[in-house]
C-alpha cells in the first residue's frame, strides 16, 4: 500500500481497482434506477399525465389537489399515528423481551424462535391472519362471548375511529421479534466486565440497563430505528390485506393513495405528486439526522 | 420428469402448431370470478374452443379495480394478452389513442354490428375517430333493488314496491334482527349505490345535468340535496353489514339475513346459482320502483395489437364469437345481463330480466357514469362515497359540498 502510494499519483484512479469494478453495478443501479427514477417521478408530478406519462406541465395543480383531498389528509394522520406508536412500542417491547431473554434463562433458543417466527411471514399473510383474529364473528370477540361474557365487544377493524390500532397490533406482532433479536445481539456485545463492575458498585439492575447498557448500545438502536422507520413509511400490504383501507377511508395510508391514483384512477400525475410528498417527508426527517449521525466522523 | 421426456414434451408443443394450423392459444383476461360470472365465462370459452382455437383463461380475482391496473400495466409494459375485458366507456380510452388496441372495424362491418347492436350507444362507446375498437358482450344496469321475500315475511311486513316503502319497512326489519340493506365495503359499491339513487329518485334530467353536463350548481342545489338525504337513510340502513365483496352482500339477501341490496343486474346470476326463483324467493325492482330508467353500461372486450399473425386472426374470431347470437343468449342467461343485440330469442329469460328488457325496449335508457366520467373522477367519487357510507361523522351537507367540487372539476 505504502509503496503503491509512493509510486506516483497518476495511479490514484486505479487504486483498489478490483473493488471499484465490483461496485460498478451497484453505482449504476443506484444512479440510474433510484436517482433517475426519482427525478423522473418528480418531474412528471408537475404534469397532467393520466394513464400514460405526458410532458404537459400544469405547475403545482396536482399538489394543490392532493392537499385539498380529505383522503390524503386521513392517510397522513394514519401514518403519523401508526408510525409513532409502532416505533415506540416495537422498541420498548423488543428491548424488554431481549433483556428478559438475556437473564440466562432455560430454553432461550425455543423462545427466540417463537418470538422471531412471525417475522418469517409476509405482511399479506400477517394481515389475513389478523383479519380473522379481529373479525367479530369468528375471532377474539366471539371466543370471549362464547366463554360467557356476552356483552364483550372488540371489533377494531369495523370501527373507523380505532381501525388503525387494529393494524398496529398486527404490525407489532409481526415485527417485534426482529427488534428483539437485534437488541439481544446488542446486549450480548456488552462486555461482561461492565456488568461485574456495576454489580461491585451496587448499582441495581434496571439502572445498569437504563444508564449504562442502553447508551452503549447506541449503534444497535440506530440500525433498528432505520429498519423500523423504513418499514413504517412503506406500509401498504398490511393495510390492503387487513382492511383494504376501510371502513370507508379510515385506514388509508399514503402508499395506498399513490397506488390507487396511479393505477385505479389512471391519474399518474396525482400519484406522482403523492409519492413526491412521501419522499419529501422522509428526506426532511432523514437528511438532518443522517448529517448529524454520519457527517461528523467521515474518517472515523 | 427426466430430461428426455421434457425434451419430448417441448418438441411436442413446438410441433403442434404445424399439425393443427388453426389452433391458436389466446389468453383472455377478465375479472369474472363469482359463481354466476364463472358459469357465464365457461359458456364463452366453450364457444371459442368450438371454433378450433383455445381459450386460455386469465381470470383476475378481486373486482375490476384490482384487475384493471394489472391488465393496463401488461399492455403498456409490452406483454399484452390476447383479449381483455373492460367496462364500456373510457377505461381503455388512452390505450386506444396510443395505438395499443386492434382496430376491429373490418370484423364489425362483416358482422353488421351497426345494425344488430342495440342500443347503438354501446357501439359508439367502442368507436374512436370512426373506428371500432371493442366488442360489446353484455348490457349491465346498476338500477336494481334486490329484495329477499323471506326476510320481509320474517319481519311481518309486505315486500316493498319501491324505495320509499323499503325505507319505511327498515325499522320492522331491524326489530326482527335483519340487516335492512346489505352493502359491501369496497368503494365502487357505495359509489354505484349513490348513482342509482341519483337517477332513480332524482330522475333522468337531474342525472344528466350532473354527470353529463357536469353542472356544479345543480350538484350543489336542492334537487341533489334530496339525493344526499336518501343516501343518509341508506347509510343508516346499511350500518353493520360487515362484508367486503358484492357477492357476499348478495348472499346476505339470498339467505334472508338482509332485506335488500342495491346492486347491478349481475347479482341475478348469484340468485340463479343459489337456485332461487324470481318472484317467489326474491323480488327485483328496476329503477328502485320509482323512475324506471336503466343505464346501459356493461362489459366489452378489447384486443391489444399483437405481432403474431395467427393470434391476430384468432382475435378476430373471438370478436365474432362474442357478438354471435347463440353465444349472446347462452352467456347472458348465465350472467343475468341483457344481450347486446335485439334480434335474439330470449324466451328463457326470467321475470327480472324481462322487466329489464322491457325498459330497454321502451327506450328508457341513459348513459352510465363509466362512459360519462373519467376514471379519475370516478375514483374521487368513490373516495367520497366510501367515506360517507362508513362514517356517520360526515353530514350529508358536507358530503354534498365535496361532491359539487368533484363535479366542478370533473372531466
Amino acid at each position: 500500500m505504502v509503496k503503491q502510494a509512493a509510486a506516483g499519483r497518476p495511479n490514484h484512479l486505479f487504486r483498489n481497482l478490483n473493488s471499484k469494478i465490483a461496485s460498478i453495478p451497484m453505482i449504476l443501479v443506484a444512479s440510474v434506477i433510484f436517482l433517475g427514477g426519482t427525478l423522473w417521478t418528480v418531474i412528471y408530478s408537475f404534469t397532467n399525465s393520466r394513464l400514460l406519462p405526458r410532458l404537459n406541465f400544469v405547475g403545482l395543480d396536482q399538489y394543490e389537489r392532493l392537499w385539498a383531498s380529505s383522503r390524503w389528509i386521513i392517510s397522513i394522520q394514519n401514518l403519523a399515528i401508526y408510525g409513532i406508536l409502532s416505533l415506540i412500542f416495537s422498541l420498548v417491547i423488543g428491548f424488554v423481551l431481549a433483556a428478559l431473554m438475556d437473564q440466562k434463562i432455560r430454553f432461550e433458543n425455543t423462545f427466540r424462535t417463537i418470538f422471531l417466527y412471525p417475522f418469517a411471514l409476509s405482511f399479506i399473510v400477517t394481515g389475513l391472519v389478523w383479519q380473522w383474529v379481529l373479525n367479530p364473528e369468528f375471532g377474539i370477540q366471539s371466543v370471549v362471548r362464547s366463554l360467557g361474557w356476552t356483552g364483550f365487544s372488540f371489533d377494531p377493524l369495523y370501527d373507523p375511529d380505532i381501525v388503525i390500532y387494529g393494524i398496529l397490533i398486527a404490525a407489532l406482532w409481526q415485527g417485534t421479534g426482529l427488534v428483539m433479536c437485534l437488541m439481544l445481539a446488542g446486549l450480548r456485545g456488552i462486555d461482561e466486565d461492565i456488568w461485574k463492575a456495576a454489580r461491585v458498585d451496587g448499582i441495581p439492575m434496571w439502572k445498569t440497563y437504563l444508564l449504562i447498557v442502553i447508551p452503549m448500545m447506541r449503534p444497535v438502536f440506530i440500525t433498528t430505528l432505520v429498519i423500523i422507520a423504513s418499514g413504517i413509511v412503506k406500509v401498504y400490504d398490511l393495510v390492503v390485506a387487513q382492511t383494504s383501507g376501510g371502513p370507508g377511508n379510515a385506514s388509508e395510508v399514503p402508499a395506498k393513495y399513490v397506488y390507487d391514483y396511479m393505477f385505479q384512477a389512471q391519474n399518474l400525475g396525482q400519484g406522482f405528486a403523492a409519492s413526491t410528498m412521501m419522499l419529501l417527508t422522509v428526506a426532511i426527517i432523514i437528511v438532518p439526522w443522517a448529517y448529524l449521525e454520519f457527517g461528523g466522523r467521515k474518517r472515523g | 420428469m427426466d430430461f428426455r421426456a421434457m425434451a419430448a414434451a417441448l418438441a411436442a408443443t413446438v410441433a403442434l402448431p404445424f399439425g393443427l394450423a388453426n389452433a391458436t392459444d389466446l389468453e383472455v383476461t377478465h375479472w369474472w370470478t363469482s359463481g354466476g360470472e364463472a358459469a357465464a365465462v365457461a359458456e364463452l370459452a366453450k364457444a371459442f374452443d368450438a371454433t378450433g382455437n383455445k381459450w386460455i383463461d386469465g381470470a383476475i380475482a378481486g373486482a375490476g379495480s384490482t384487475a384493471r391496473p394489472i391488465m393496463i400495466s401488461r399492455i403498456t409494459g409490452g406483454d399484452p394478452m390476447g383479449a381483455t375485458q373492460f367496462n364500456h366507456g373510457r377505461q381503455a380510452e388512452e390505450l386506444v389513442q396510443e395505438g395499443l388496441m386492434r382496430d376491429l372495424t373490418e370484423v364489425a362491418e362483416k358482422g353488421k354490428w351497426k345494425e344488430v347492436i342495440r342500443p347503438i350507444s354501446l357501439l359508439n362507446s367502442c368507436t374512436i375517430d370512426g373506428k371500432i375498437y371493442c366488442a360489446p358482450i353484455n348490457i349491465h344496469s346498476w338500477q336494481w333493488l334486490w329484495l329477499s321475500n323471506d326476510a320481509f315475511k320474517a319481519a311481518g311486513v309486505p315486500v316493498p314496491k319501491n324505495w320509499n316503502e323499503f325505507v319505511a319497512a327498515a325499522p320492522a326489519l331491524q326489530k326482527a334482527g335483519i340487516q335492512p340493506l346489505a352493502l359491501g365495503g369496497q368503494p365502487w359499491q357505495a359509489n354505484g349505490l349513490f348513482d342509482t339513487l341519483t337517477i332513480s329518485i332524482g330522475g333522468k334530467e337531474l342525472y344528466e345535468k350532473v354527470y353529463k353536463d357536469k353542472d356544479e350548481e345543480v350538484a350543489a342545489g336542492p334537487e341533489m340535496a334530496k339525493i344526499f338525504a336518501a343516501a343518509d337513510q341508506a347509510r343508516q340502513m346499511a350500518k353493520g353489514s360487515n362484508v367486503q365483496d358484492w357477492n357476499q352482500a348478495t348472499n346476505m339477501v339470498i339467505t334472508g339475513k338482509a332485506g335488500g341490496q342495491i346492486m347491478g343486474d349481475w347479482a341475478q346470476g348469484e340468485f340463479q346459482v343459489a337456485g332461487k326463483t324470481a318472484g317467489t324467493d326474491y323480488s327485483c325492482l328496476p329503477g328502485l320502483g320509482l323512475n324506471q330508467y336503466l343505464t346501459t353500461g356493461g362489459d366489452a372486450f378489447y384486443f391489444p395489437v399483437l405481432k403474431d399473425e395467427a393470434k391476430s386472426k384468432a382475435q378476430d374470431i373471438l370478436a365474432e364469437t362474442i357478438v354471435d347470437p347463440k353465444v349472446q343468449v347462452a352467456f347472458n342467461l348465465k350472467k343475468g345481463s341483457v344481450p347486446i343485440r335485439g334480434d335474439v330469442d330470449i324466451a328463457a329469460a326470467n321475470d327480472c330480466m324481462k322487466k329489464g328488457l322491457d325498459i330497454i325496449a321502451k327506450g328508457n335508457i341513459v348513459t352510465s357514469t363509466d362512459q360519462l366520467l373519467s376514471q379519475d373522477t370516478q375514483k374521487q367519487k368513490e373516495d367520497l362515497m366510501s367515506e360517507f357510507f362508513a362514517s356517520a361523522s360526515i353530514t350529508p351537507e358536507d358530503a354534498q359540498k365535496r361532491f359539487a367540487d368533484i363535479i366542478g372539476s370533473a372531466d
